[in-house]
């Protein structure tokens, strides 16, 4: 460990802000995609799910318009 | 080979291969970006000159190199689209360039992090910079360019195209420091001289690469995912698929 205490740590000897600031965007920038990845593929399978209901929904309708 | 390879143009394939890789890169990502990221911070020694504001380094190296990684990747797609007009191919051009661009902003944003305390400035027009600026417009150029078509064939072959043509932005990206004066250090992992950074830097520098490559990899399999799906999403397959709840 090259740091004594947290402060320290956390200091960074000085430069903090701007190590920390490159750190937390980074950190931003990778979660947020990949959350926004993850988020587009549950949307895509919500739509086709909704799409084959819909899909159902319009063949029992026709079948008992038949009836 | 080509025979071995073949099966994979189908998107249903391609789609299984993607679930079967992400595991690992998945583990990478996360063992290679804990440990690389508490090595860097608080186990590396600190730096004879710049003392602490070098450990900017762990992200600003891996995330350059990707972002230059991704577009090589991105490219060899674009050119496997146009050749052969395989599909897969152009929707995994679509699936990489968001996470390039990812990539070369964190990249941009730490450089600029690292230039304010050692340079005295946010940000200078210097050739290194300047080209991995233009990088992020290509990526963004290529997406753009994507969406802008309401026919996903033409638009498809336009983003191919372009990315194609941006390759010439990456030699001068990477000799940019050697070409021009500039602000920018030279390289600090060399592949045949020994590298300018100590072991006790090099180690979670590498590890970071990993993490980063890593990370690349599974998202960019996670969107390539979602472009087959949205591509297919009439097909049979895909329908079976939903339906089971994956």
């Amino acid at each position: 460990m090259q740091f004594e205490s947290l402060n320290e740590f956390l200091a960074m000897g000085g430069y903090g802000f701007y190590v920390w600031l490159s750190f937390g965007s980074c950190a931003a920038i990778l979660l947020a995609l990949f959350f926004s990845s993850l988020r587009d593929g549950s949307k895509l399978r919500h739509e086709v799910r909704a799409q084959m209901k819909r899909e159902e929904r319009i063949k029992k309708a026709k079948q008992q318009e038949q009836v | 080979m080509w025979k071995w390879l073949h099966p994979y143009a189908k998107a249903e394939r391609a789609y299984q291969l993607c679930n079967t890789l992400m595991p690992y890169f998945a583990v990478v990502t996360v063992v290679c970006l804990v440990v690389g990221w508490v090595w860097g911070l608080a186990y590396a020694p600190a730096d004879y000159q710049q003392k602490d504001s070098y450990r900017i380094i762990f992200i600003h190296v891996p995330s350059a190199i990707l972002s230059m990684g991704a577009y090589s990747s991105m490219a060899i797609a674009a050119v496997i689209a146009l050749v052969w007009q395989i599909r897969n191919a152009e929707l995994a051009v679509i699936a990489i360039a968001p996470v390039g661009a990812a990539m070369t902003a964190i990249a941009l944003i730490t450089g600029a992090a690292w230039g304010k305390p050692m340079w005295g400035a946010w940000w200078v027009w210097d050739a290194r910079l300047t080209s991995e600026l233009i990088l992020l417009f290509l990526y963004l150029g290529v997406l753009s360019l994507y969406h802008a078509f309401e026919d996903k064939k033409s638009a498809g072959r336009a983003a191919c195209i372009l990315a194609v043509v941006g390759v010439i932005n990456l030699p001068i990206i990477h000799f940019s420091v050697e070409w021009w004066n500039t602000l920018h250090q030279g390289a600090t992992i060399t592949k045949f001289d020994t590298s300018a950074i100590d072991s006790s830097m090099l180690w979670p520098l590498l590890i970071n690469i990993a993490a980063f490559a890593g990370f690349v990899g599974v998202v960019t399999l996670i969107r390539l995912k979602n472009e087959i799906l949205q591509c297919e999403r009439h097909r049979p397959w895909v329908r079976e698929l939903v339906g089971r709840g994956e």
